[in-house]
């Protein structure tokens, strides 16, 4: 088990061993979340890296990563808690076969054994390796009773069940909550987090993110690949901008493919890797795509 | 970034971060004292060793939003330059001040006054007087950039528009959720709640019903204010402001050659100061139309992020596009497949034998599920009568509109 960064150079260090490129900036809010011991609020474009830091860190630091993917309509039942109805009226059942008085039984058939344990409430237990990473994937799904309740959660780290008592957790868990921003979340939210925004990255971090993720292109394809996607995401037209997790899926499908170097015919082969909706595709495909290739060929020609 | 850091000394240091927080909550930045105590934990556990570190660590307290970054980042700049500037400049002993910039980049103009807090505005903004001329049924061919001034809402209007607010707190139909509320009648069993029920009473098992909570789906309002609209635009604006008052998931946007969201000015509680902030946000009044471009950016920048959960989109146009409906068609195509239920408000409607002929509206109606006509508080009432009732999604409100002229 690894102890938790003492500083930013740190923080930085710990999302390179996970094999995560980051900004000194998201090392800056990533240490004050785990050293203030606050929620780490991710918020960025779909495919940009958000989930990912949240899996590096319970990688890095030994942690048990628990999950809860948001939708429309999550409740209490689904995230927190559940109680095992069937087997609660089997039991109740066989105890009425018996002799046992009504309070035993009552004490009986709501313990922990008829309790279903759903991510919030597994987050609160105490666990041998420390306080595990709570990831709370894409908050922008659900809606505002959800945030209502969530904020209680977060701010006191304790939920209430009332057959139970209130369960409490020993250590406060590493919070980690990502948005795709199709809905505002509420400022009451994320002021009790700390807040960043994950762009695109530039050409240079994108070269060495398709290095580690993507070892297997050869290195003048990943150039080719880099400089045509950010050509891409510059020229500002698309509907949907290709994210980082696009561009390394992409990488790979050209070097199953045996692509050495990128030529019109393979980029309007597999356009479809990269871009995700037909309009984008409609416009890029063609005589476009050979117009930005022609640019980077150029341009990449010049650099050497 | 230069090298100059901030004095390591904390008691100052405590005071400029609390100076910076109140510059920030002066430019807009929603910024209180438990967030100044937040920003001095989170400075003293990073340190002040290098200038950069402190920038990240103050935005990742003070920003909360994508959109805060831009005055985050001017202001960040112009108050750790110099932090004597700053005392000056606090103490208010200067009655203007010369703020110098990083190659003549404009301030923003919220930044700006912010840092001139306190100080009276000597410069008015300017009045124009222009003519009125009746600009319906045309679209003009420049962009006309044009301040507005709204006459204050008479006692009489305000009461119509009252009535129209009540008609509204119950119109939208509901749609229903993903979200179980106890019901009595309904159709799952809440299992939770009897089991719970079964503790206190004991017996009988009563079985608890639950069944889908039904909500009204978010309302999306774009709304032409060209010059072909400007009679109209007016009673647009309040029919907005009690819309936006009444019921939370509301968004409107105001388009002309441009697209402005006017979401939080019309949020003020009181109408004129609320159309009075409106007025100052947009520049494009009473100009001429780009309705396809203007789809494009809303499709672009703001479709993803205001019309989710199925939202009912309020279009409100004549239709009349100096483009000629250029694009318009695409873009209309995208936004109907984007929202739940698109609805066209087109105040040409009230003229009998109206046939649309314009490319603009002949590109609009294939892809809008209603068609309807609104010129005048009693239609609105219709129209919030129409929104009332779930109708069904139609591609194509071209079929009816050629059966209506069928009849007659």
């Amino acid at each position: 088990m690894a102890s938790l960064p003492t500083s930013v150079a740190d923080a930085l260090a710990l999302l390179a061993k996970g094999r995560y490129v980051a900004d000194r900036s998201l090392a800056t809010a990533v240490y004050l979340a785990l050293s203030l011991k606050r929620p780490l609020f991710l918020e960025g474009e779909a495919g940009t890296g958000k989930t990912e830091v949240a899996k590096v860190l319970a990688e890095r630091l030994g942690r048990k990563l628990i999950r809860l993917q948001c939708y429309e309509g999550l409740d209490v039942a689904s995230a927190v808690y559940e109680w095992n109805y069937p087997r609660q009226m089997i039991e109740i059942r066989l105890a009425e076969t018996g002799q046992e008085s009504k309070g035993t039984v009552e004490s009986e058939i709501f313990s922990d054994k008829f309790l279903i344990k759903r991510p919030l409430l597994q987050a609160l237990e105490p666990d041998a390796a420390g306080p595990p990473v709570l990831l709370i994937d894409e908050l922008d799904r659900t809606d505002e009773p959800f945030e209502a309740f969530l904020l209680e959660v977060l701010s006191d780290h304790q939920v209430s069940i009332p057959e139970l008592g209130t369960i409490k957790a020993t250590e406060p868990p590493i919070v980690v909550i990502t948005s795709n921003r199709t809905r505002e979340i509420h400022d009451a939210l994320k002021r009790r987090c700390f807040y960043y925004w994950i762009d695109y990255p530039d050409a240079a971090r994108e070269l060495e993110i398709l290095r580690l993720k993507a070892p297997g292109a050869p290195a003048e394809l990943s150039r080719q690949v880099v400089a045509f996607v950010q050509k891409l995401r510059a020229a500002g037209e698309l509907f949907k901008q290709p994210g980082i997790a696009e561009t390394i899926d992409w990488a790979h499908a050209l070097s199953q493919l045996d692509v050495l170097a990128l030529t019109p015919e393979a980029i309007n082969d597999t356009l479809g890797v990269l871009l995700k909706y037909q309009d984008d595709i409609a416009k890029i495909q063609g005589s476009e795509a050979e117009r930005l290739l022609a640019q980077v060929k150029a341009e990449l020609a010049a650099a050497q | 970034m230069d090298g100059a850091t901030p004095s390591p000394s904390g008691g100052n240091l405590v005071a400029n971060i609390m100076y910076f927080a109140r510059t920030l909550r002066a430019a807009g930045l929603p910024v209180g004292p438990g967030r100044v105590l937040q920003a001095v934990e989170a400075v003293r556990a990073v340190g002040v060793g290098s200038r950069d570190d402190f920038y990240w660590t103050l935005h990742a307290v003070f920003v909360n939003r994508r959109d805060q970054r831009l005055i985050f980042d001017q202001a960040f700049h112009v108050f750790w330059r110099n932090p004597k500037l700053l005392e000056r400049m606090m103490g208010l002993l200067l009655p203007e001040l010369q703020v110098p910039r990083e190659d003549g980049a404009e301030m923003s103009r919220r930044l700006a006054e912010a840092l001139r807090a306190g100080q009276t505005d000597s410069a008015s903004r300017p009045h124009e007087d222009k003519a009125e001329v009746d600009a319906a049924m045309t679209f003009s061919p420049r962009e006309i950039l044009q301040t507005k001034d709204f006459e204050k809402m008479s006692t009489a209007e305000m009461s119509a528009a009252r009535d129209a607010v009540k008609k509204l707190a119950l119109a939208l139909a509901e749609k229903p959720t993903r979200r179980f509320a106890a019901n009595p009648r309904g159709a799952r069993i809440d299992m939770r709640a009897t089991l719970r029920a079964q503790l206190r009473a004991g017996g009988l098992i009563a079985l608890k019903r639950k069944d889908r909570a039904p909500r009204p789906p978010p309302l999306v309002v774009l709304c032409d204010i060209s010059g072909s609209m400007s009679r109209y635009t007016r009673i647009f604006l309040h029919f907005l402001h009690a819309v936006i008052n009444d019921r939370d998931r509301v968004h409107a946007f105001l388009f002309g050659t441009r697209l402005t969201n006017i979401t939080r000015p019309l949020r003020t509680r009181d109408v004129d100061e609320a159309l009075d902030k409106v007025a100052a946000a947009v520049e494009d009044w009473s100009g001429g139309t780009r309705i396809g471009q203007c789809l494009a950016e809303f499709n672009h920048r703001w479709s993803r992020r205001v019309l989710g959960q199925g939202a009912v989109v309020l279009f409100i146009s004549d239709g009349l596009d100096r483009d000629a409906g250029v694009g318009l068609a695409r873009e209309m195509e995208r936004l109907h497949k984007s929202c739940g239920r698109l609805i066209w408000l087109n105040p040409l409607l009230r003229y009998a034998g109206f046939a649309p002929k314009s490319l603009g509206m002949k590109a609009i109606l294939p892809h809008v599920d209603e068609f309807r006509p609104v010129h005048n508080l009693e239609s609105l009432k219709a129209v919030v009568a129409a929104l009332a009732e779930s109708g069904t999604r139609r591609l194509g409100a071209a079929a009816e509109w050629a059966e209506m002229r069928k009849a007659g």
